[in-house]
């Protein structure tokens, strides 16, 4: 069922390029250590705010040459009072493709040190300028990425198993558990869920290591969804549970647990693979909110929501526009993930007409 | 008086619901390892008395239960203690409550006003290039991460000098007369208000659409048709009713989720709303504020819901035969 699943999204016009844009993202994500030129923790305070390289393919001859660039200069200037970035022509720094640069693990585990793009030693390439600490703004988007694309489909998988077997077992026994079970979840969907969502986040404890930090917001991401999820899958299984197979498993004597778990819920297959892809989006964009108000993953981590934090000043971001780039990536997903879930809707469910 | 009875039954079940949200938002905010009164205590300006009469108040030398009644009696009496700064709750949240609701309400007016009619024309003219640009436009307008929107217009805000920046009134308000108000207020408004209504408007206008498109399929509008009747009485008159239906239900979870998409707005505007004060309390460990803030948002949250559903028993005579069956 999946295959043709997967065999009929690929028709959809617009659905085949939001796989292929996304898959172009994951690839990138999973080779970040080996594209990005410089590690996530890299930093020249030296070059605090320096715009994005430019890049050179024509000398000052005129002629062509090796793709080449300059450094910036940080200047204070007294007359207008504010500093100025020039480009130190000085020295040139031949761009090298394949070229050893900053160590670094591959995945965590192979010591690499070879670079898609690198420039020399005093050189520095900047695609996509620098932060307020000298930081690649280039190579922290993709390492931060790696958080941002993948913390939606962790909350997902913490969440499922919970509303799934949740809404299973109130709509199964009915009555008063139904009613208490229910009530309950309906008590957490009356919290508008960002107000929940940042005061969860903020009583974690602060000094935790990031990877813990990283788990408990998945949990807390978690937390927010399966209330939802789970009174629609109590819905599919109160009328699951009256036909007759259901009946058969109950008069052999499988047990209540075996008939929830075995029997009802792998029917509701076909939503669940829908919520899912129609939820990813909206994960990512909680993940970049609380990030972005500090709540979330915290420096020197980086993630597109935090990244987006220095865009909380708009002095800072009129004049350094390349640190908005983050926040067009996480436009660029979720639109992504949006097609996909439209489409998906649309080939399980023919009667449907979001297209 | 059936209707009467129906409504008085659903104002009642949400009765227990507020007292489990209560108690969720109790413990979430008494697990935190937080000293509620910490802040307080630091504050110079706050008296002794004040701290013996809070920690007598929230019963915090007691066992967990017990401060959880003395917090809901309390809760209920209006006494919501005092914020860190040493002000009262409930003041605070008079001066802000009110401005939130203004920003939803204009929103999900403007969203209503604009979204249905052009899901109607989506839907008469469907998979004609006018239905798709829009289903490429609502896409947008739903992808766009709120707070990024904001901060995009805030910057155009800036360099045009058009709008001004953050806030909702300006700074000689005072001594405006009551037009000069109406407009200051509505200027400060507006990039609050776009940020908003584009993410709502995008939401609402596919709602439309589809339920439309799923009642134009159904057989009684198909019988009208076969009648002979007009396209456009079919449309206006049979079609119309059924499909606004779903849309009345959805309101109470639009409104949900404006009240959480205004948080991150206000929050960049500088908007002097509900969701920057609990943004500003959760960020200053501000307990009362916090714990008092929440139980708003969830009261706010489960009213429009209740107005939803009674609008709903007015609009669908359905669910009021059902009621009484």
């Amino acid at each position: 069922m999946i295959r043709d699943l997967l065999k009929q999204l690929w028709k959809d016009k617009f659905a085949r390029i939001a796989v292929i844009v996304l898959g172009i993202i994951y690839f990138a994500l999973f080779f970040a250590d080996f594209i990005a030129p410089y590690t996530k923790d890299f930093s020249d305070r030296s070059m605090a705010y320096v715009p994005p390289s430019k890049i050179f393919t024509i000398d000052e001859n005129g002629k062509l040459s090796k793709p080449y660039t300059y450094n910036y200069k940080r200047e204070f200037d007294p007359v207008e009072l504010k500093i100025v970035y020039t480009l130190d022509r000085s020295q040139k720094h031949y761009i090298k493709f394949f070229a050893k640069g900053q160590p670094y693990k591959f995945l965590g585990l192979i010591p690499m040190k070879r670079h898609l793009l690198t420039t020399d030693e005093s050189g520095r390439l900047f695609l996509l300028g620098a932060d307020i600490n000298g930081r690649d703004v280039f190579s922290r988007i993709l390492f931060g990425g790696r958080i941002s694309m993948t913390i939606g489909f962790l909350a997902l998988f913490v969440l499922f198993p919970i509303g799934l077997l949740y809404g299973g077992i109130a709509g199964y026994f009915g009555g008063k558990v139904d009613m208490i079970m229910m009530r309950f979840a309906e008590a957490v969907m009356s919290i508008p869920s960002f107000y929940l969502l940042i005061i969860l986040a903020s009583i974690l404890p602060s000094g935790m290591t990031s990877v813990q930090r990283f788990m408990l917001i998945v949990v807390i991401l978690a937390l927010i969804g399966w209330a939802s999820f789970a009174r629609v899958v109590r819905g599919m299984v109160l009328s699951i549970k009256k036909q007759e197979y259901v009946q058969a498993a109950k008069s052999i004597g499988a047990s209540r647990l075996r008939i929830i778990v075995k029997h009802i819920l792998p029917q509701t297959t076909s939503f669940v693979i829908v919520a899912m892809t129609l939820s990813v989006p909206s994960y990512i964009l909680s993940e970049s909110g609380l990030s972005f108000l500090g709540l979330g993953i915290q420096q020197p981590d980086a993630s597109w929501g935090n990244m987006l934090k220095e865009a909380q000043e708009y002095t800072n971001i009129i004049y350094r526009p390349w640190l908005l780039t983050p926040g067009f990536l996480i436009f660029i997903a979720v639109l992504a993930f949006n097609l996909i879930g439209d489409t998906i809707r649309d080939i399980l469910d023919p009667k449907s007409k979001t297209r | 008086m059936q209707i009467l009875i129906y409504i008085l039954k659903r104002i009642l079940q949400t009765i227990p619901l507020l007292i489990i949200v209560s108690l969720i938002s109790f413990f979430i905010i008494r697990l935190s390892p937080v000293d509620p009164l910490a802040e307080l205590r630091l504050n110079p300006s706050v008296s002794k008395e004040t701290l013996q009469r809070e920690t007598e108040r929230l019963g915090l030398d007691k066992p967990i239960i017990v401060q959880y009644g003395k917090w809901a009696k309390s809760f209920i009496k209006g006494d919501l203690g005092v914020t860190s700064n040493g002000e009262k709750v409930s003041t605070k949240l008079k001066e802000r409550i009110p401005n939130t609701l203004l920003l939803t309400s204009i929103v999900i007016f403007l969203a209503w006003f604009v979204g249905i009619p052009l899901g109607v024309l989506a839907a008469i003219n469907w998979k004609t290039p006018f239905d798709r640009i829009l289903t490429v436009l609502t896409s947008i307008g739903m992808a766009i991460p709120s707070f990024f929107f904001a901060v995009l217009l805030l910057i155009f805000a800036v360099k045009t000098g058009w709008f001004p920046v953050g806030g909702l009134t300006s700074s000689n308000f005072l001594e405006m007369t009551f037009l000069q108000k109406v407009c200051d207020i509505t200027h400060h408004l507006v990039l609050p208000v776009t940020v908003l209504f584009t993410l709502s408007l995008a939401g609402l206008q596919r709602q439309m659409r589809g339920n439309l498109l799923d009642v134009l399929d159904s057989d009684y509008v198909k019988f009208a048709r076969a009648k002979g009747l007009s396209e456009g009485k079919v449309i206006f008159k049979h079609a119309l009713r059924n499909a606004v239906n779903p849309l009345i239900t959805l309101l109470g979870f639009e409104f949900a989720g404006l009240l959480s998409g205004a948080a991150l707005t206000e929050y960049v505007f500088q908007y002097p709303g509900l969701g920057r004060l609990i943004l500003e309390a959760v960020l200053r460990s501000d307990i009362n504020l916090v714990m008092a803030s929440l139980m708003m948002g969830a009261v706010m949250l489960i009213l429009g819901n209740l107005i939803a559903d009674i609008l709903l028993i007015i609009t669908d005579p359905r669910i009021r035969e059902g009621s009484q069956a």
